[in-house]
């Protein structure tokens, strides 16, 4: 079969998109997007590592400035949100063997998250409206440097990205906790309390130990959906309240920027943004591992009642570790700087660790093990983490973040190790185990390029977080622009590792659609043939 | 004592050495699982152990920076202090301007940068000539922004807006802002 035959028609066959169940195609709606936008923000990131080294003439500190900006929103909500809201809203009702609550909500999380996140980028790339992720308060109503209209489109993006989330939130609890038709009558608030872990909780206490209604990635994925939830609350709040300040300037009203205090708001700002960064991120993450260990290994969870409370235990923390990114705010009381920035922070090295010495040993147990490419992206994955945590917790010191603080350390060592070595590593190993289920055993193209995907991204990831570190460490801001070259060497390093990361997608991208084949991809946006509720074919339908 | 440059070259090498035995190990660890032999879990006491250990490796780098990183205690100990001198700073328009300068600041006495701004946030660093940080912090509107801080090493420091405040204040530096005199060490990275 010749290169272009099985570009367009997949290999061996590729994806027979016809024999596709209506979830099936909603999971891979959301992860084709998903990946689609990974695609942007890597090639977002190029442009800002190439800047870091040199500015690129055709781009003004105005639009680098925006590109900084949406960088980070398309990553998180555009690209992880996208595959992780695909994979969990396929595998809740898979895992607990009951159809979903509702699919057109599903498809509609898709749509308003893929629009939302397309918009908000539109406010960058058309307005170049650059307030940063953080949205310090006043800046995002600053409008001696920001165009008004550019502020609404990227509200509205944002909106549009928290009503998805919303949609995402409400399928998920009501798929564990409904009574599907012609069922018994499901036991909701049990369900309920044993997906939070309320019921492992009691356990602890009780002689006699109640079974666990739902399964542990349920549980996992129930905790980290409701800090979806609580963090999709707060930026609505946030963009209702600059919202208000840029249609008073539309309409003429001068509303002071003094009526909100600027520290308290970045108080709940961070309350908010921390139950994605420190919250739901840790969480999905060890969920997801003990889900790919038990799948990898075919074999129970080592100490799956230790995995349970350290769930529950994160979820606290991730409620009350905020003030690690005001340390350096020295209106913010020593007290809250102490707590909640340096003790409570200390406890995620506990609760991610409880995770990667569960997720080994089940590993550990079941071998002689085949490295197959989801075993190697989960070890990626939890090296990563096992980076990216004692770097946080490191920052999150007084001493250390009075030198460290805002610098390129943070985002390299820190951020982007954690996210783009441990969390897409762990997304990758998702995405190979459910490859086969979501397209009816598709074979993979090239493990060649597989491998090569791998150990480009795995070098790429450690390479380039490494030496943003290292500049951050020698007093490199991140977000500043050095135009006399004080920090080439690092610069350009960093450079050559990120682009091994970009080049990786490439790999992988192209990998896929070989896999799948363009007609393949474009099935899985054509309506479902079938009508049924089951998450795969049955025999006789595939 | 102590200043930032030591205690960022102990980083530096520590979290290598730390990055290189955590690659070593799951690198062992991807070779060990695809093996044949012995798969025991390990017993109870080994995990509580390990959890033990986090706990004090968490913890304790805490108390560990209280009791060698200077500027620790003071940070802490910072409304039963006087300080020897106070200069206002003040931010605005993407400007930062200084009451006198230089700032001249005598060796071994503590000073505070107090630091107002009258529009956005922004941030506060000093840096050596060689753009290593000395220290910062946030200045953000209505709040109280006050640095307390001792120098140990003459040099002279620019200041640097550490935060970022929209494209205009990408750039906002203020060369040769503090100059320290009066000590038996110079600051190697920070002399003109």
């Amino acid at each position: 079969m010749s290169l272009m035959q099985t570009l367009i028609n997949g290999y061996e066959g590729g994806l027979k998109h016809e024999n596709m169940t209506p979830m099936q195609k909603m999971a891979l709606r959301f992860v084709v997007i998903g990946l689609l936008y990974y695609g942007l923000a890597s090639l977002e990131g190029m442009i800002m590592r190439l800047y870091e080294i040199k500015p690129i003439p055709l781009i003004d500190e105005k639009h680098f400035f925006s590109i900084m900006t949406v960088h980070p929103m398309v990553g998180i909500f555009g690209s992880s949100y996208m595959i992780v809201f695909g994979a969990f809203l396929f595998l809740v009702p898979y895992l607990m063997k009951k159809p979903i609550y509702s699919l057109k909500l599903a498809n509609l999380s898709w749509q308003t998250i893929a629009g939302g996140t397309f918009i908000m980028w539109l406010a960058g790339f058309l307005f170049s409206y650059a307030p940063l992720y953080t949205l310090y308060w006043p800046l995002p109503v600053d409008f001696e440097q920001f165009s008004t209209i550019g502020g609404i489109v990227y509200i509205v993006g944002v909106v549009f990205i928290m009503i998805g989330t919303f949609l995402y939130t409400y399928n998920v609890f009501k798929t564990i906790l409904y009574t599907p038709e012609g069922w018994e009558k499901q036991p909701s608030m049990e369900l309920l309390k044993s997906a939070l872990g309320i019921e492992g909780l009691l356990n602890f206490f009780r002689r006699r130990k109640k079974e666990h209604l739902v399964p542990l990635p349920i549980a996992a994925i129930s905790r980290g959906t409701i800090d979806m939830g609580l963090n999709a609350i707060v930026i609505s709040s946030a963009g209702v309240l600059i919202l208000i300040y840029l249609l008073g300037s539309v309409f003429g009203v001068d509303l002071k920027d003094t009526w909100v205090d600027a520290l308290l708001y970045k108080n709940i700002f961070w309350w908010g943004l921390d139950l994605i960064a420190d919250g739901l991120v840790l969480i999905f993450v060890a969920g997801t591992w003990y889900l790919l260990a038990m799948l990898i290994t075919g074999k129970d969870l080592f100490m799956q009642n230790i995995a349970r409370a350290a769930l529950f235990v994160e979820m606290v923390v991730s409620w009350t570790v905020w003030s690690h990114h005001l340390m350096s705010d020295q209106g913010q009381s020593n007290t809250l700087k102490v707590l909640s920035g340096e003790v409570v922070t200390a406890f995620e090295l506990v609760t991610q660790g409880i995770a990667v010495f569960i997720t080994l040993v089940t590993l550990y147990r079941a071998r002689p093990l085949k490295m197959s490419n989801e075993l190697k992206f989960l070890l990626g994955g939890i090296l990563g983490f096992m980076l990216a945590v004692p770097a946080g917790i490191i920052q999150a010191d007084l001493g250390m973040n009075r030198i460290l603080h805002n610098t390129q350390w943070v985002i390299g060592t820190h951020v982007h190790v954690a996210i783009l070595v441990g969390l897409t590593m762990t997304l990758y190993s998702a995405i190979y185990v459910l490859f086969p289920i979501l397209t009816n055993g598709t074979k993979l193209y090239s493990q060649k390029l597989a491998n090569w995907h791998f150990w480009l991204h795995l070098i790429g990831g450690i390479g380039m977080g490494a030496f943003m570190g290292m500049a951050g460490i020698d007093g490199m801001l991140r977000r500043a622009i050095y135009t006399n070259g004080e920090y080439n060497t690092y610069m350009i390093l960093a450079g050559i590792f990120g682009l091994m990361i970009f080049v990786a997608f490439l790999i992988f991208l192209y990998n896929i659609v070989m896999s799948i084949g363009v007609k393949g991809l474009v099935g899985i946006y054509q309506p479902a043939t079938t009508n049924t509720k089951d998450c795969v074919p049955t025999q006789k339908e595939s | 004592m102590a200043d930032s440059v030591a205690v960022l070259d102990t980083l530096k090498l520590v979290y290598t050495i730390y990055a290189l035995i955590a690659i070593s190990l799951i690198g062992w660890f991807a070779i060990r699982i695809t093996q044949n032999g012995q798969s025991k879990a390990p017993k109870p006491p080994i995990f509580y152990t390990y959890i033990g250990i986090l706990v004090v490796i968490g913890t304790g780098l805490h108390f560990l920076t209280y009791h060698t990183v200077p500027w620790v205690p003071i940070d802490l100990n910072r409304a039963n202090l006087k300080a020897h001198k106070v200069y206002n700073i003040t931010y605005k328009d993407h400007k930062i301007i200084l009451e006198e300068k230089p700032m001249i600041v005598e060796c071994g006495k503590k000073v505070i940068f107090e630091a107002v701004s009258e529009d956005l946030t922004y941030g506060f660093g000093i840096f050596r000539q060689n753009h290593s940080m000395v220290a910062q912090m946030q200045v953000v509107p209505g709040s109280r922004n006050d640095l307390m801080w001792e120098f140990h090493k003459n040099g002279t420091y620019y200041i640097r807006s550490t935060e970022y405040s929209g494209p205009k204040g990408a750039q906002m530096i203020v060369q040769d802002a503090i100059k320290v005199i009066g000590c038996s060490q110079n600051d190697p990275y920070a002399m003109k």
